[in-house]
């Protein structure tokens, strides 16, 4: 995994709440084997229109915004398990995504991928989106070392588990470090229960 | 000894390791896999040259991407086939147990998990979907998963995970007559929201609880992820033993009977604490349905669309609007009595035999309406050849509806079982997202016996003047 400790980038704004998977994604472009190009669908329904041209009202298709770091409205990644949303967001070229809030496996697979979910409060996002709007190449920082996030003059702090925080800034993933107590693992084993 | 939650007794018996200010290491009794996410996992192993650590404890089935049609033949789709290839490749190559399309034990992975009686109580499952938490209704800890958590499981039979904090959701009291487990559990996702359980496992409990069915049980902790709970799960008693009792991978004799002894000891003990509870009241349950696009978004099918005046903050104003704009649907209309034009009855959520039955009860004797076009998909091919023993499939039949073969098929449209763009579902599954069911698609969430009565009138009615 990229190691990661700073963005420092302009953002793209998608004032939406709840967004779920299936936006991030669609099912139908579920059927690659590998975990690429999945960035050209990232928010494929709300991108382009049925006949495929693109929206042009849609924040990802305003030339204005461009960046790293994808802000979006509370409760972002709800739905499905799909770890495809997170490729696809990692693919179109995000390395954070900030929102008031989180589904959980979103945020378990954003971490697994190298990309930070920083988790602002609403009063905090709501600015953001205000500032953004009104100043697109305002840029933001995300300090995972000192978790703070800042912007024109705001400073918040956020929160990350330190295993985590630590795992990505060394760009160590869960699987190094399991494979590394397999004898522990074994050992635990030999105490479970029997008709398993 | 402090009191501990029936979810603490099985979540602290799988801790590997703590790590200090980090996750534990819990340890995965099965997992099971299937063709959309878990290609890359395997390809994650190759790259790091290591085995599948305990291949006998994954189990691998094909449904997400699998047509419901003509499943002798080949895989029409190209995508889609080479994905099913994968599987059966990396199945091979690994030494895991498939079910692969056609095969007596295929059928959606959250439906055969417990038809097989591989889902037992006090166990650890994990699934690369979402629904894994179906599996919470024996009293397990059951939970969805991303792709490189998948290559985890694979590779050490663990997982790094945060305890979540514990909830506790109560149902008493005696259900209204014709209201189904569906009902409750869409009842309850309204009540919470869909961001309502973040960060918590659900315990359901109460007399209404534990007077349904296993398969309704499953349908109640299947909708858990729903409400953002990675899971559900209902302490295992008589009902849930007698379900498990003979089935083909469950202890058999004095082992069954052991592993009743210790499954006896799961439940919450008394004045055990829990991070949040709620408590509600059966009668309070009606027959539910949704009108927009997130699965909190549901009413009494008696109700009446929200307003705007109904919500307080302005996000949530515009999240309505936004859903009413791409549902055509408008503020304070009534929902009974609008035209549909696609039934889907299926999905891990409601494809199980009791589902079946209860969707032919109401179309025995009736016809589908000329209107509708009703896919009725069978969760597994068990459940397939059940309705076909009972004669389920003829009752379709009769109506002008013939049953389909086993997959997840419109749940989430992967497969040819598309809804078109601006066209209205009324669907048994679980989700409905925008264009979850195809681009531009509208779906309704009800229970197998609304979805039914829509199969034969062509609208949205109540299900109870049919039953």
């Amino acid at each position: 995994m990229e190691k990661l400790i700073k963005i420092k980038s302009t953002c793209v704004p998608v004032n939406i709440e709840n967004i779920d998977t299936d936006q991030i994604i669609p099912a139908r472009f579920l059927k690659a084997t590998d975990k690429k190009g999945f960035g050209d669908n990232l928010f494929r329904d709300w991108r382009y229109d049925k006949e495929g041209k693109l929206k042009p009202e849609f924040p990802l298709n305003n030339p204005k915004y461009k960046g790293q770091i994808l802000v979006a409205g509370k409760n972002f990644g709800s739905g499905s398990s799909r770890e495809h949303a997170t490729w696809a967001v990692a693919g179109y070229g995000f390395r954070g995504v900030i929102s008031s809030f989180f589904a959980d496996i979103f945020k378990n697979n954003a971490l697994n991928n190298g990309v930070l979910p920083v988790q602002v409060s609403e009063v905090f996002l709501k600015s953001l989106f205000e500032k953004i709007e009104a100043n697109p190449d305002l840029e933001i920082e995300v300090d995972l070392e000192k978790q703070v996030v800042k912007m024109g003059g705001m400073a918040e702090h956020f929160e990350i588990n330190e295993y985590k925080k630590e795992c990505l800034m060394k760009g160590y993933d869960d699987i190094d470090y399991l494979l590394n107590i397999k004898d522990e693992i074994e050992a635990f084993e030999k105490n479970r229960a029997y008709f398993l | 000894m402090s009191k501990k939650t029936l979810f603490d007794k099985i979540w602290e018996a799988h801790v590997v390791k703590e790590i200090p200010n980090g996750p534990s290491v819990l340890y995965i009794d099965r997992q099971f896999i299937h063709e959309v996410t878990s290609p890359q996992a395997f390809d994650g192993l190759r790259k790091r040259g290591v085995p599948v650590f305990r291949p006998k404890q994954t189990i691998a089935t094909a449904d997400h991407n699998t047509p419901t049609i003509n499943q002798h033949l080949p895989v029409k789709d190209e995508l889609s086939k080479n994905q099913l290839d994968k599987l059966t490749q990396n199945c091979n190559e690994f030494g895991i147990e498939l079910y692969a399309l056609g095969h007596p034990k295929n059928g959606v992975v959250h439906i055969i998990g417990p038809e097989l009686g591989i889902t037992l109580p006090g166990s650890t499952y994990v699934c690369g979907d979402s629904h894994t938490a179906t599996h919470g209704a024996f009293g397990s800890i059951a939970f969805g998963i991303g792709t490189s958590e998948v290559e985890m499981v694979l590779a050490t039979q663990c997982l790094m995970q945060n305890k979540p904090k514990r909830m506790r959701i109560n149902v008493n009291g005696k259900l209204n007559k014709g209201v189904t487990a569906k009902d409750i559990i869409l009842y309850l996702i309204s009540k919470l929201t869909t961001g309502g359980g973040t960060g918590y496992f659900i315990e359901y409990a109460g007399d209404t609880i534990r007077s349904l069915s296993m398969e309704e049980r499953m349908t109640i902790c299947n909708m858990s992820i729903e409400m953002g709970a990675r899971g559900g799960l209902i302490a295992p008693d008589e009902t849930t033993f007698e379900y498990i009792n003979g089935r083909e991978f469950a202890p058999k004799g004095e082992a069954f009977e052991k592993a009743v002894a210790y499954w006896k000891t799961l439940y919450t003990d008394d004045d055990a604490e829990f991070d949040k509870e709620y408590n509600f009241d059966a009668s309070d349950i009606d027959t539910m349905i949704t009108y927009g696009t997130n699965p909190g978004m549901g009413i009494k099918i008696t109700g009446k669309i929200p307003t705007v005046d109904d919500f307080e903050n302005d996000s949530e104003k515009n999240g309505l609007l936004k859903s009413l704009k791409y549902m055509d649907f408008h503020q304070s209309e009534p929902i009974m009595g609008r035209k549909i034009d696609y039934v889907f009855i299926g999905s891990c959520t409601n494809g199980r035999i009791e589902d079946l039955r209860a969707a032919a009860e109401i179309i025995k004797g009736r016809k589908k309406a000329d209107n509708v076009t009703v896919w009725i998909v069978p969760g597994s091919k068990m459940v397939e050849k059940q309705a076909i023993e009972e004669g389920l499939d003829k009752i379709f039949k009769e109506a002008g509806i013939e049953m389909r073969q086993p997959g997840c098929s419109a749940c989430l449209a992967m497969n040819d079982d598309k809804i078109p763009a601006g066209k209205y579902s009324v669907s048994t599954s679980n989700r409905n997202f925008e264009g979850r069911q195809g681009p531009g698609a509208r779906t309704l969430l009800a229970s197998p016996i609304l979805a039914a009565a829509a199969a034969v009138t062509g609208k949205i009615v109540d299900p109870k003047e049919f039953l």
